[in-house]
């Protein structure tokens, strides 16, 4: 069995991997939420994150694009790369990491803004678009990527907190692509959404695997089993093990991976 | 010994609970007494306070309304050149206005009041001025002759207005027996009507309580609130976001949040204190002025507007800072492109409250010298003004009995101008309202 994080971190070679954590620790105030975490994420899978409540998986998630700095008295130590460059070093400006790695939320959170202005908020910041042609054309095939385009094309003046739950998380998505990032966090895209919302966005991460590298966070262990090829196991703070998506369901390494997927706790 | 003991170790086995024993029924009229009593407290208190409003209010219309009214006299004017002492050669040349601004309309009123007869002194000291704004307005009247209605004496009016108790013994009622037949000969003559009071609106302060109105006062309020809003809203919306929204928690934020908590509770005049030391006599700003009683009700309101933006800032969900913050908006952005115009129709309301809170405001006033007697309608955010509560507290004082109906009107004004602004800060509140 292999217990050394820094050794599991990486499955296989055939990747250059797109961001990669190496000694992770995170601590709030006194306590510390995550213990010496390594990892590399693919470029062209979709990474779950899987693990009990209070694990850490969701604050490791956040490191990956420094949204814990807004966090009082969150510390991160160790090394966190994206495309080989160090995101916590001076240089990074955190505003770009933010836009090259997009996160959707637990519970969808549009503005309350119209669905147009949503979607083009991101690009207009970041100076995306010269003219109003331009946005027009980066709002339809944000939309259109994350299959929301046909219900909304007549409506993109409403509101976008109008729309039903799975819409307006679909719609965060599709803010969050609008922006052309290269990673998309999502942490637990799905938790607030019932069961046909939940499909339609299962869907959804599958039509975007392979163009943005995806890091799901889920508690759902039969949601990860769809829609990962990665599936990283946390426990307690620690990576417990990280593998192959069936490799980690139908023979995991762990005992306590094992447990946890059999349903001994969680 | 031993029976103590025995219970001890054996619990007493529970009796099933009758739920319809006396002692329960009891307690049943306990509660729904206590329940009833407790109504009846309630609305009793609700009861008393709504009886005081309502006395209040209706002593005030009850001795205002007729404030906004004024008794005129009628008299016909003949527009006589030689009278008003100008040349009629002079009328048709460029300087026709300024020969008309110098004439003599005083002797003209003189003049034309003698056809009241034994009345004729009790037109209004400044009637002559309806002559001259008739004159200027219409210059082709010189050689004419005109009817007009000119203000009466405050007395006249009073009477007209059956303010005086007329079966008092005379040294007591307040108004002499001449003034009294001269207003039945005047009344009697069909001289005399009450019409909707012009002066009261656009007027500012007088010695006349037919001349006094309430217009200075109102513009001088608004002036005032003009420098206090442009002073207050910005420093309060701009310290709330910063101790909300970027401010390093710590001794130093609790010190000034404490110290913005009891600025609020400071006592106005406290303020104007600090206005009178401060701004008069150290930066050396004009005394009685808009702009100094702004910026100290400035002062006065803005822990006002800072609480109520901490709080609208604290309620707009973090949720929304997130999503911002994850497509990459920089802290400035998130704060002033999403959580500041999110929390805008909570800062309104309290900024609205705030400024009803000033517009009330008399103390602080009184030491900057606001309370001055100012007979023009200021001109400007610098010339000597009086706001609104002023004017009532001036009139308040005045010996003379045609300031009681004006201050009762004035309150009215005042009253009228505070519902106007708490209503929009109602409207504000339910129209922009969300529910997260």
């Amino acid at each position: 069995m292999n217990t050394n994080p820094a050794q599991n971190a990486a499955i296989g070679h055939n990747h250059v991997p797109k961001m990669t954590a190496r000694n992770v620790n995170v601590f709030y105030g006194q306590k510390q939420a995550i213990k010496d975490v390594s990892i590399d994420v693919s470029p062209e899978h979709v990474t779950a994150f899987i693990g009990p409540s209070g694990c850490g998986k969701s604050t490791f998630l956040r490191c990956l694009n420094r949204m814990n700095d807004t966090v009082d008295g969150a510390r991160v130590e160790g090394r966190i790369e994206l495309d080989g460059q160090d995101i916590y070093a001076p240089v990074m400006d955190v505003v770009q990491l933010r836009a090259r790695v997009g996160m959707v939320f637990q519970k969808p959170n549009p503005f309350p803004k119209s669905i147009y202005e949503n979607v083009a908020y991101g690009p207009r910041i970041h100076g995306l678009a010269r003219a109003k042609a331009d946005m027009d054309n980066i709002v339809e095939s944000a939309l259109r990527r994350a299959g929301l385009w046909d219900e909304v094309k007549d409506r993109l003046g409403e509101s976008g907190t109008a729309m039903s739950g799975g819409q307006q998380q679909r719609l965060c998505i599709a803010r969050a692509i609008a922006v052309d990032p290269e990673v998309i966090l999502m942490d637990e895209p799905c938790s607030a959404l019932d069961p046909i919302a939940t499909a339609r966005i299962e869907e959804l991460i599958d039509e975007l695997r392979g163009r943005y590298a995806i890091v799901i966070v889920t508690h759902n262990m039969q949601q990860a089993a769809r829609v990962s090829q990665r599936t990283a196991f946390f426990h307690l703070g620690t990576l417990v093990e990280y593998d192959e998506t069936p490799a980690i369901f139908t023979n995991p390494q762990q005992t306590r991976t094992k447990d946890y997927i059999t349903g001994r706790y969680g | 010994m031993a029976t103590i003991a025995a219970s001890a170790a054996a619990p007493l086995e529970r009796q099933p609970t009758d739920w319809a024993s006396p002692e329960m029924q009891g307690r049943i009229a306990a509660r729904y007494r206590a329940e009833r009593n407790f109504r009846r407290l309630g609305a009793g208190a609700l009861m008393v306070a709504a009886g005081f409003l309502a006395f209040l209010l209706f002593t005030i219309v009850r001795d205002g309304w007729t404030g906004f009214l004024r008794t005129e006299a009628r008299v016909e004017v003949m527009f006589d050149a030689a009278t008003l002492g100008v040349d009629p050669a002079a009328l048709r040349g460029p300087g026709a206005q300024a020969v008309l601004a110098r004439a003599d309309y005083v002797a003209l009123m003189d003049k034309a009041a003698l056809q009241l007869g034994p009345a004729s002194d009790m037109l209004s000291d400044a009637a002559w001025l309806a002559l001259r704004d008739r004159l200027v307005a219409d210059p082709t009247l010189i050689g004419r002759t005109e009817t007009l209605w000119v203000p009466v004496r405050s007395s006249i009016d009073l009477l007209a207005k059956g303010k005086y108790d007329l079966d008092a013994p005379a040294d007591s009622r307040g108004v002499t027996d001449r003034e009294v037949s001269d207003w039945r000969w005047l009344d009697s003559q069909g001289r005399l009507r009450t019409v909707f009071n012009q002066a009261f609106i656009g007027n500012a302060d007088s010695t006349e309580p037919e001349l006094a109105g309430i217009g200075g006062a109102a513009l001088g309020s608004l002036f005032t609130l003009f420098v206090t809003i442009a002073i207050a809203f910005p420093l309060g919306v701009f310290s709330a976001a910063w101790l909300e929204e970027f401010a390093p928690r710590g001794r130093l934020a609790d010190i000034i949040e404490l110290s913005i908590n009891n600025l609020a509770a400071v006592p106005s005049i406290i303020f104007g204190l600090l206005g009178l030391a401060f701004f008069l006599n150290y930066a050396g700003l004009p005394r009685s002025s808009p702009l100094v009683g702004g910026i100290t009700l400035a002062l006065m309101i803005m822990p006002v507007i800072v609480i109520a933006a901490r709080v609208a800032i604290q309620a707009v969900p973090p949720s929304i800072r997130d999503a911002a913050l994850g497509i990459g908006a920089s802290p400035i952005q998130v704060v002033f492109q999403h959580v500041v115009p999110l929390a805008l129709p909570g800062i309104m309301t309290g900024t609205i409250i705030g400024i009803s809170r000033a517009l009330g405001e008399t103390a602080p006033l009184l030491l900057i010298g606001m309370r001055a007697f100012v007979t023009d309608t200021p001109q400007g955010l610098t010339a000597p003004a009086t706001v609104l509560p002023m004017q009532v507290f001036l009139w308040s004082d005045d010996v003379q009995r045609g300031f009681v109906e004006k201050t009762s009107a004035a309150i009215m004004v005042l009253l009228f101008i505070l519902i106007l602004m708490n209503s929009v800060a109602i409207y504000l509140r339910n129209r922009f309202e969300r529910r997260w």
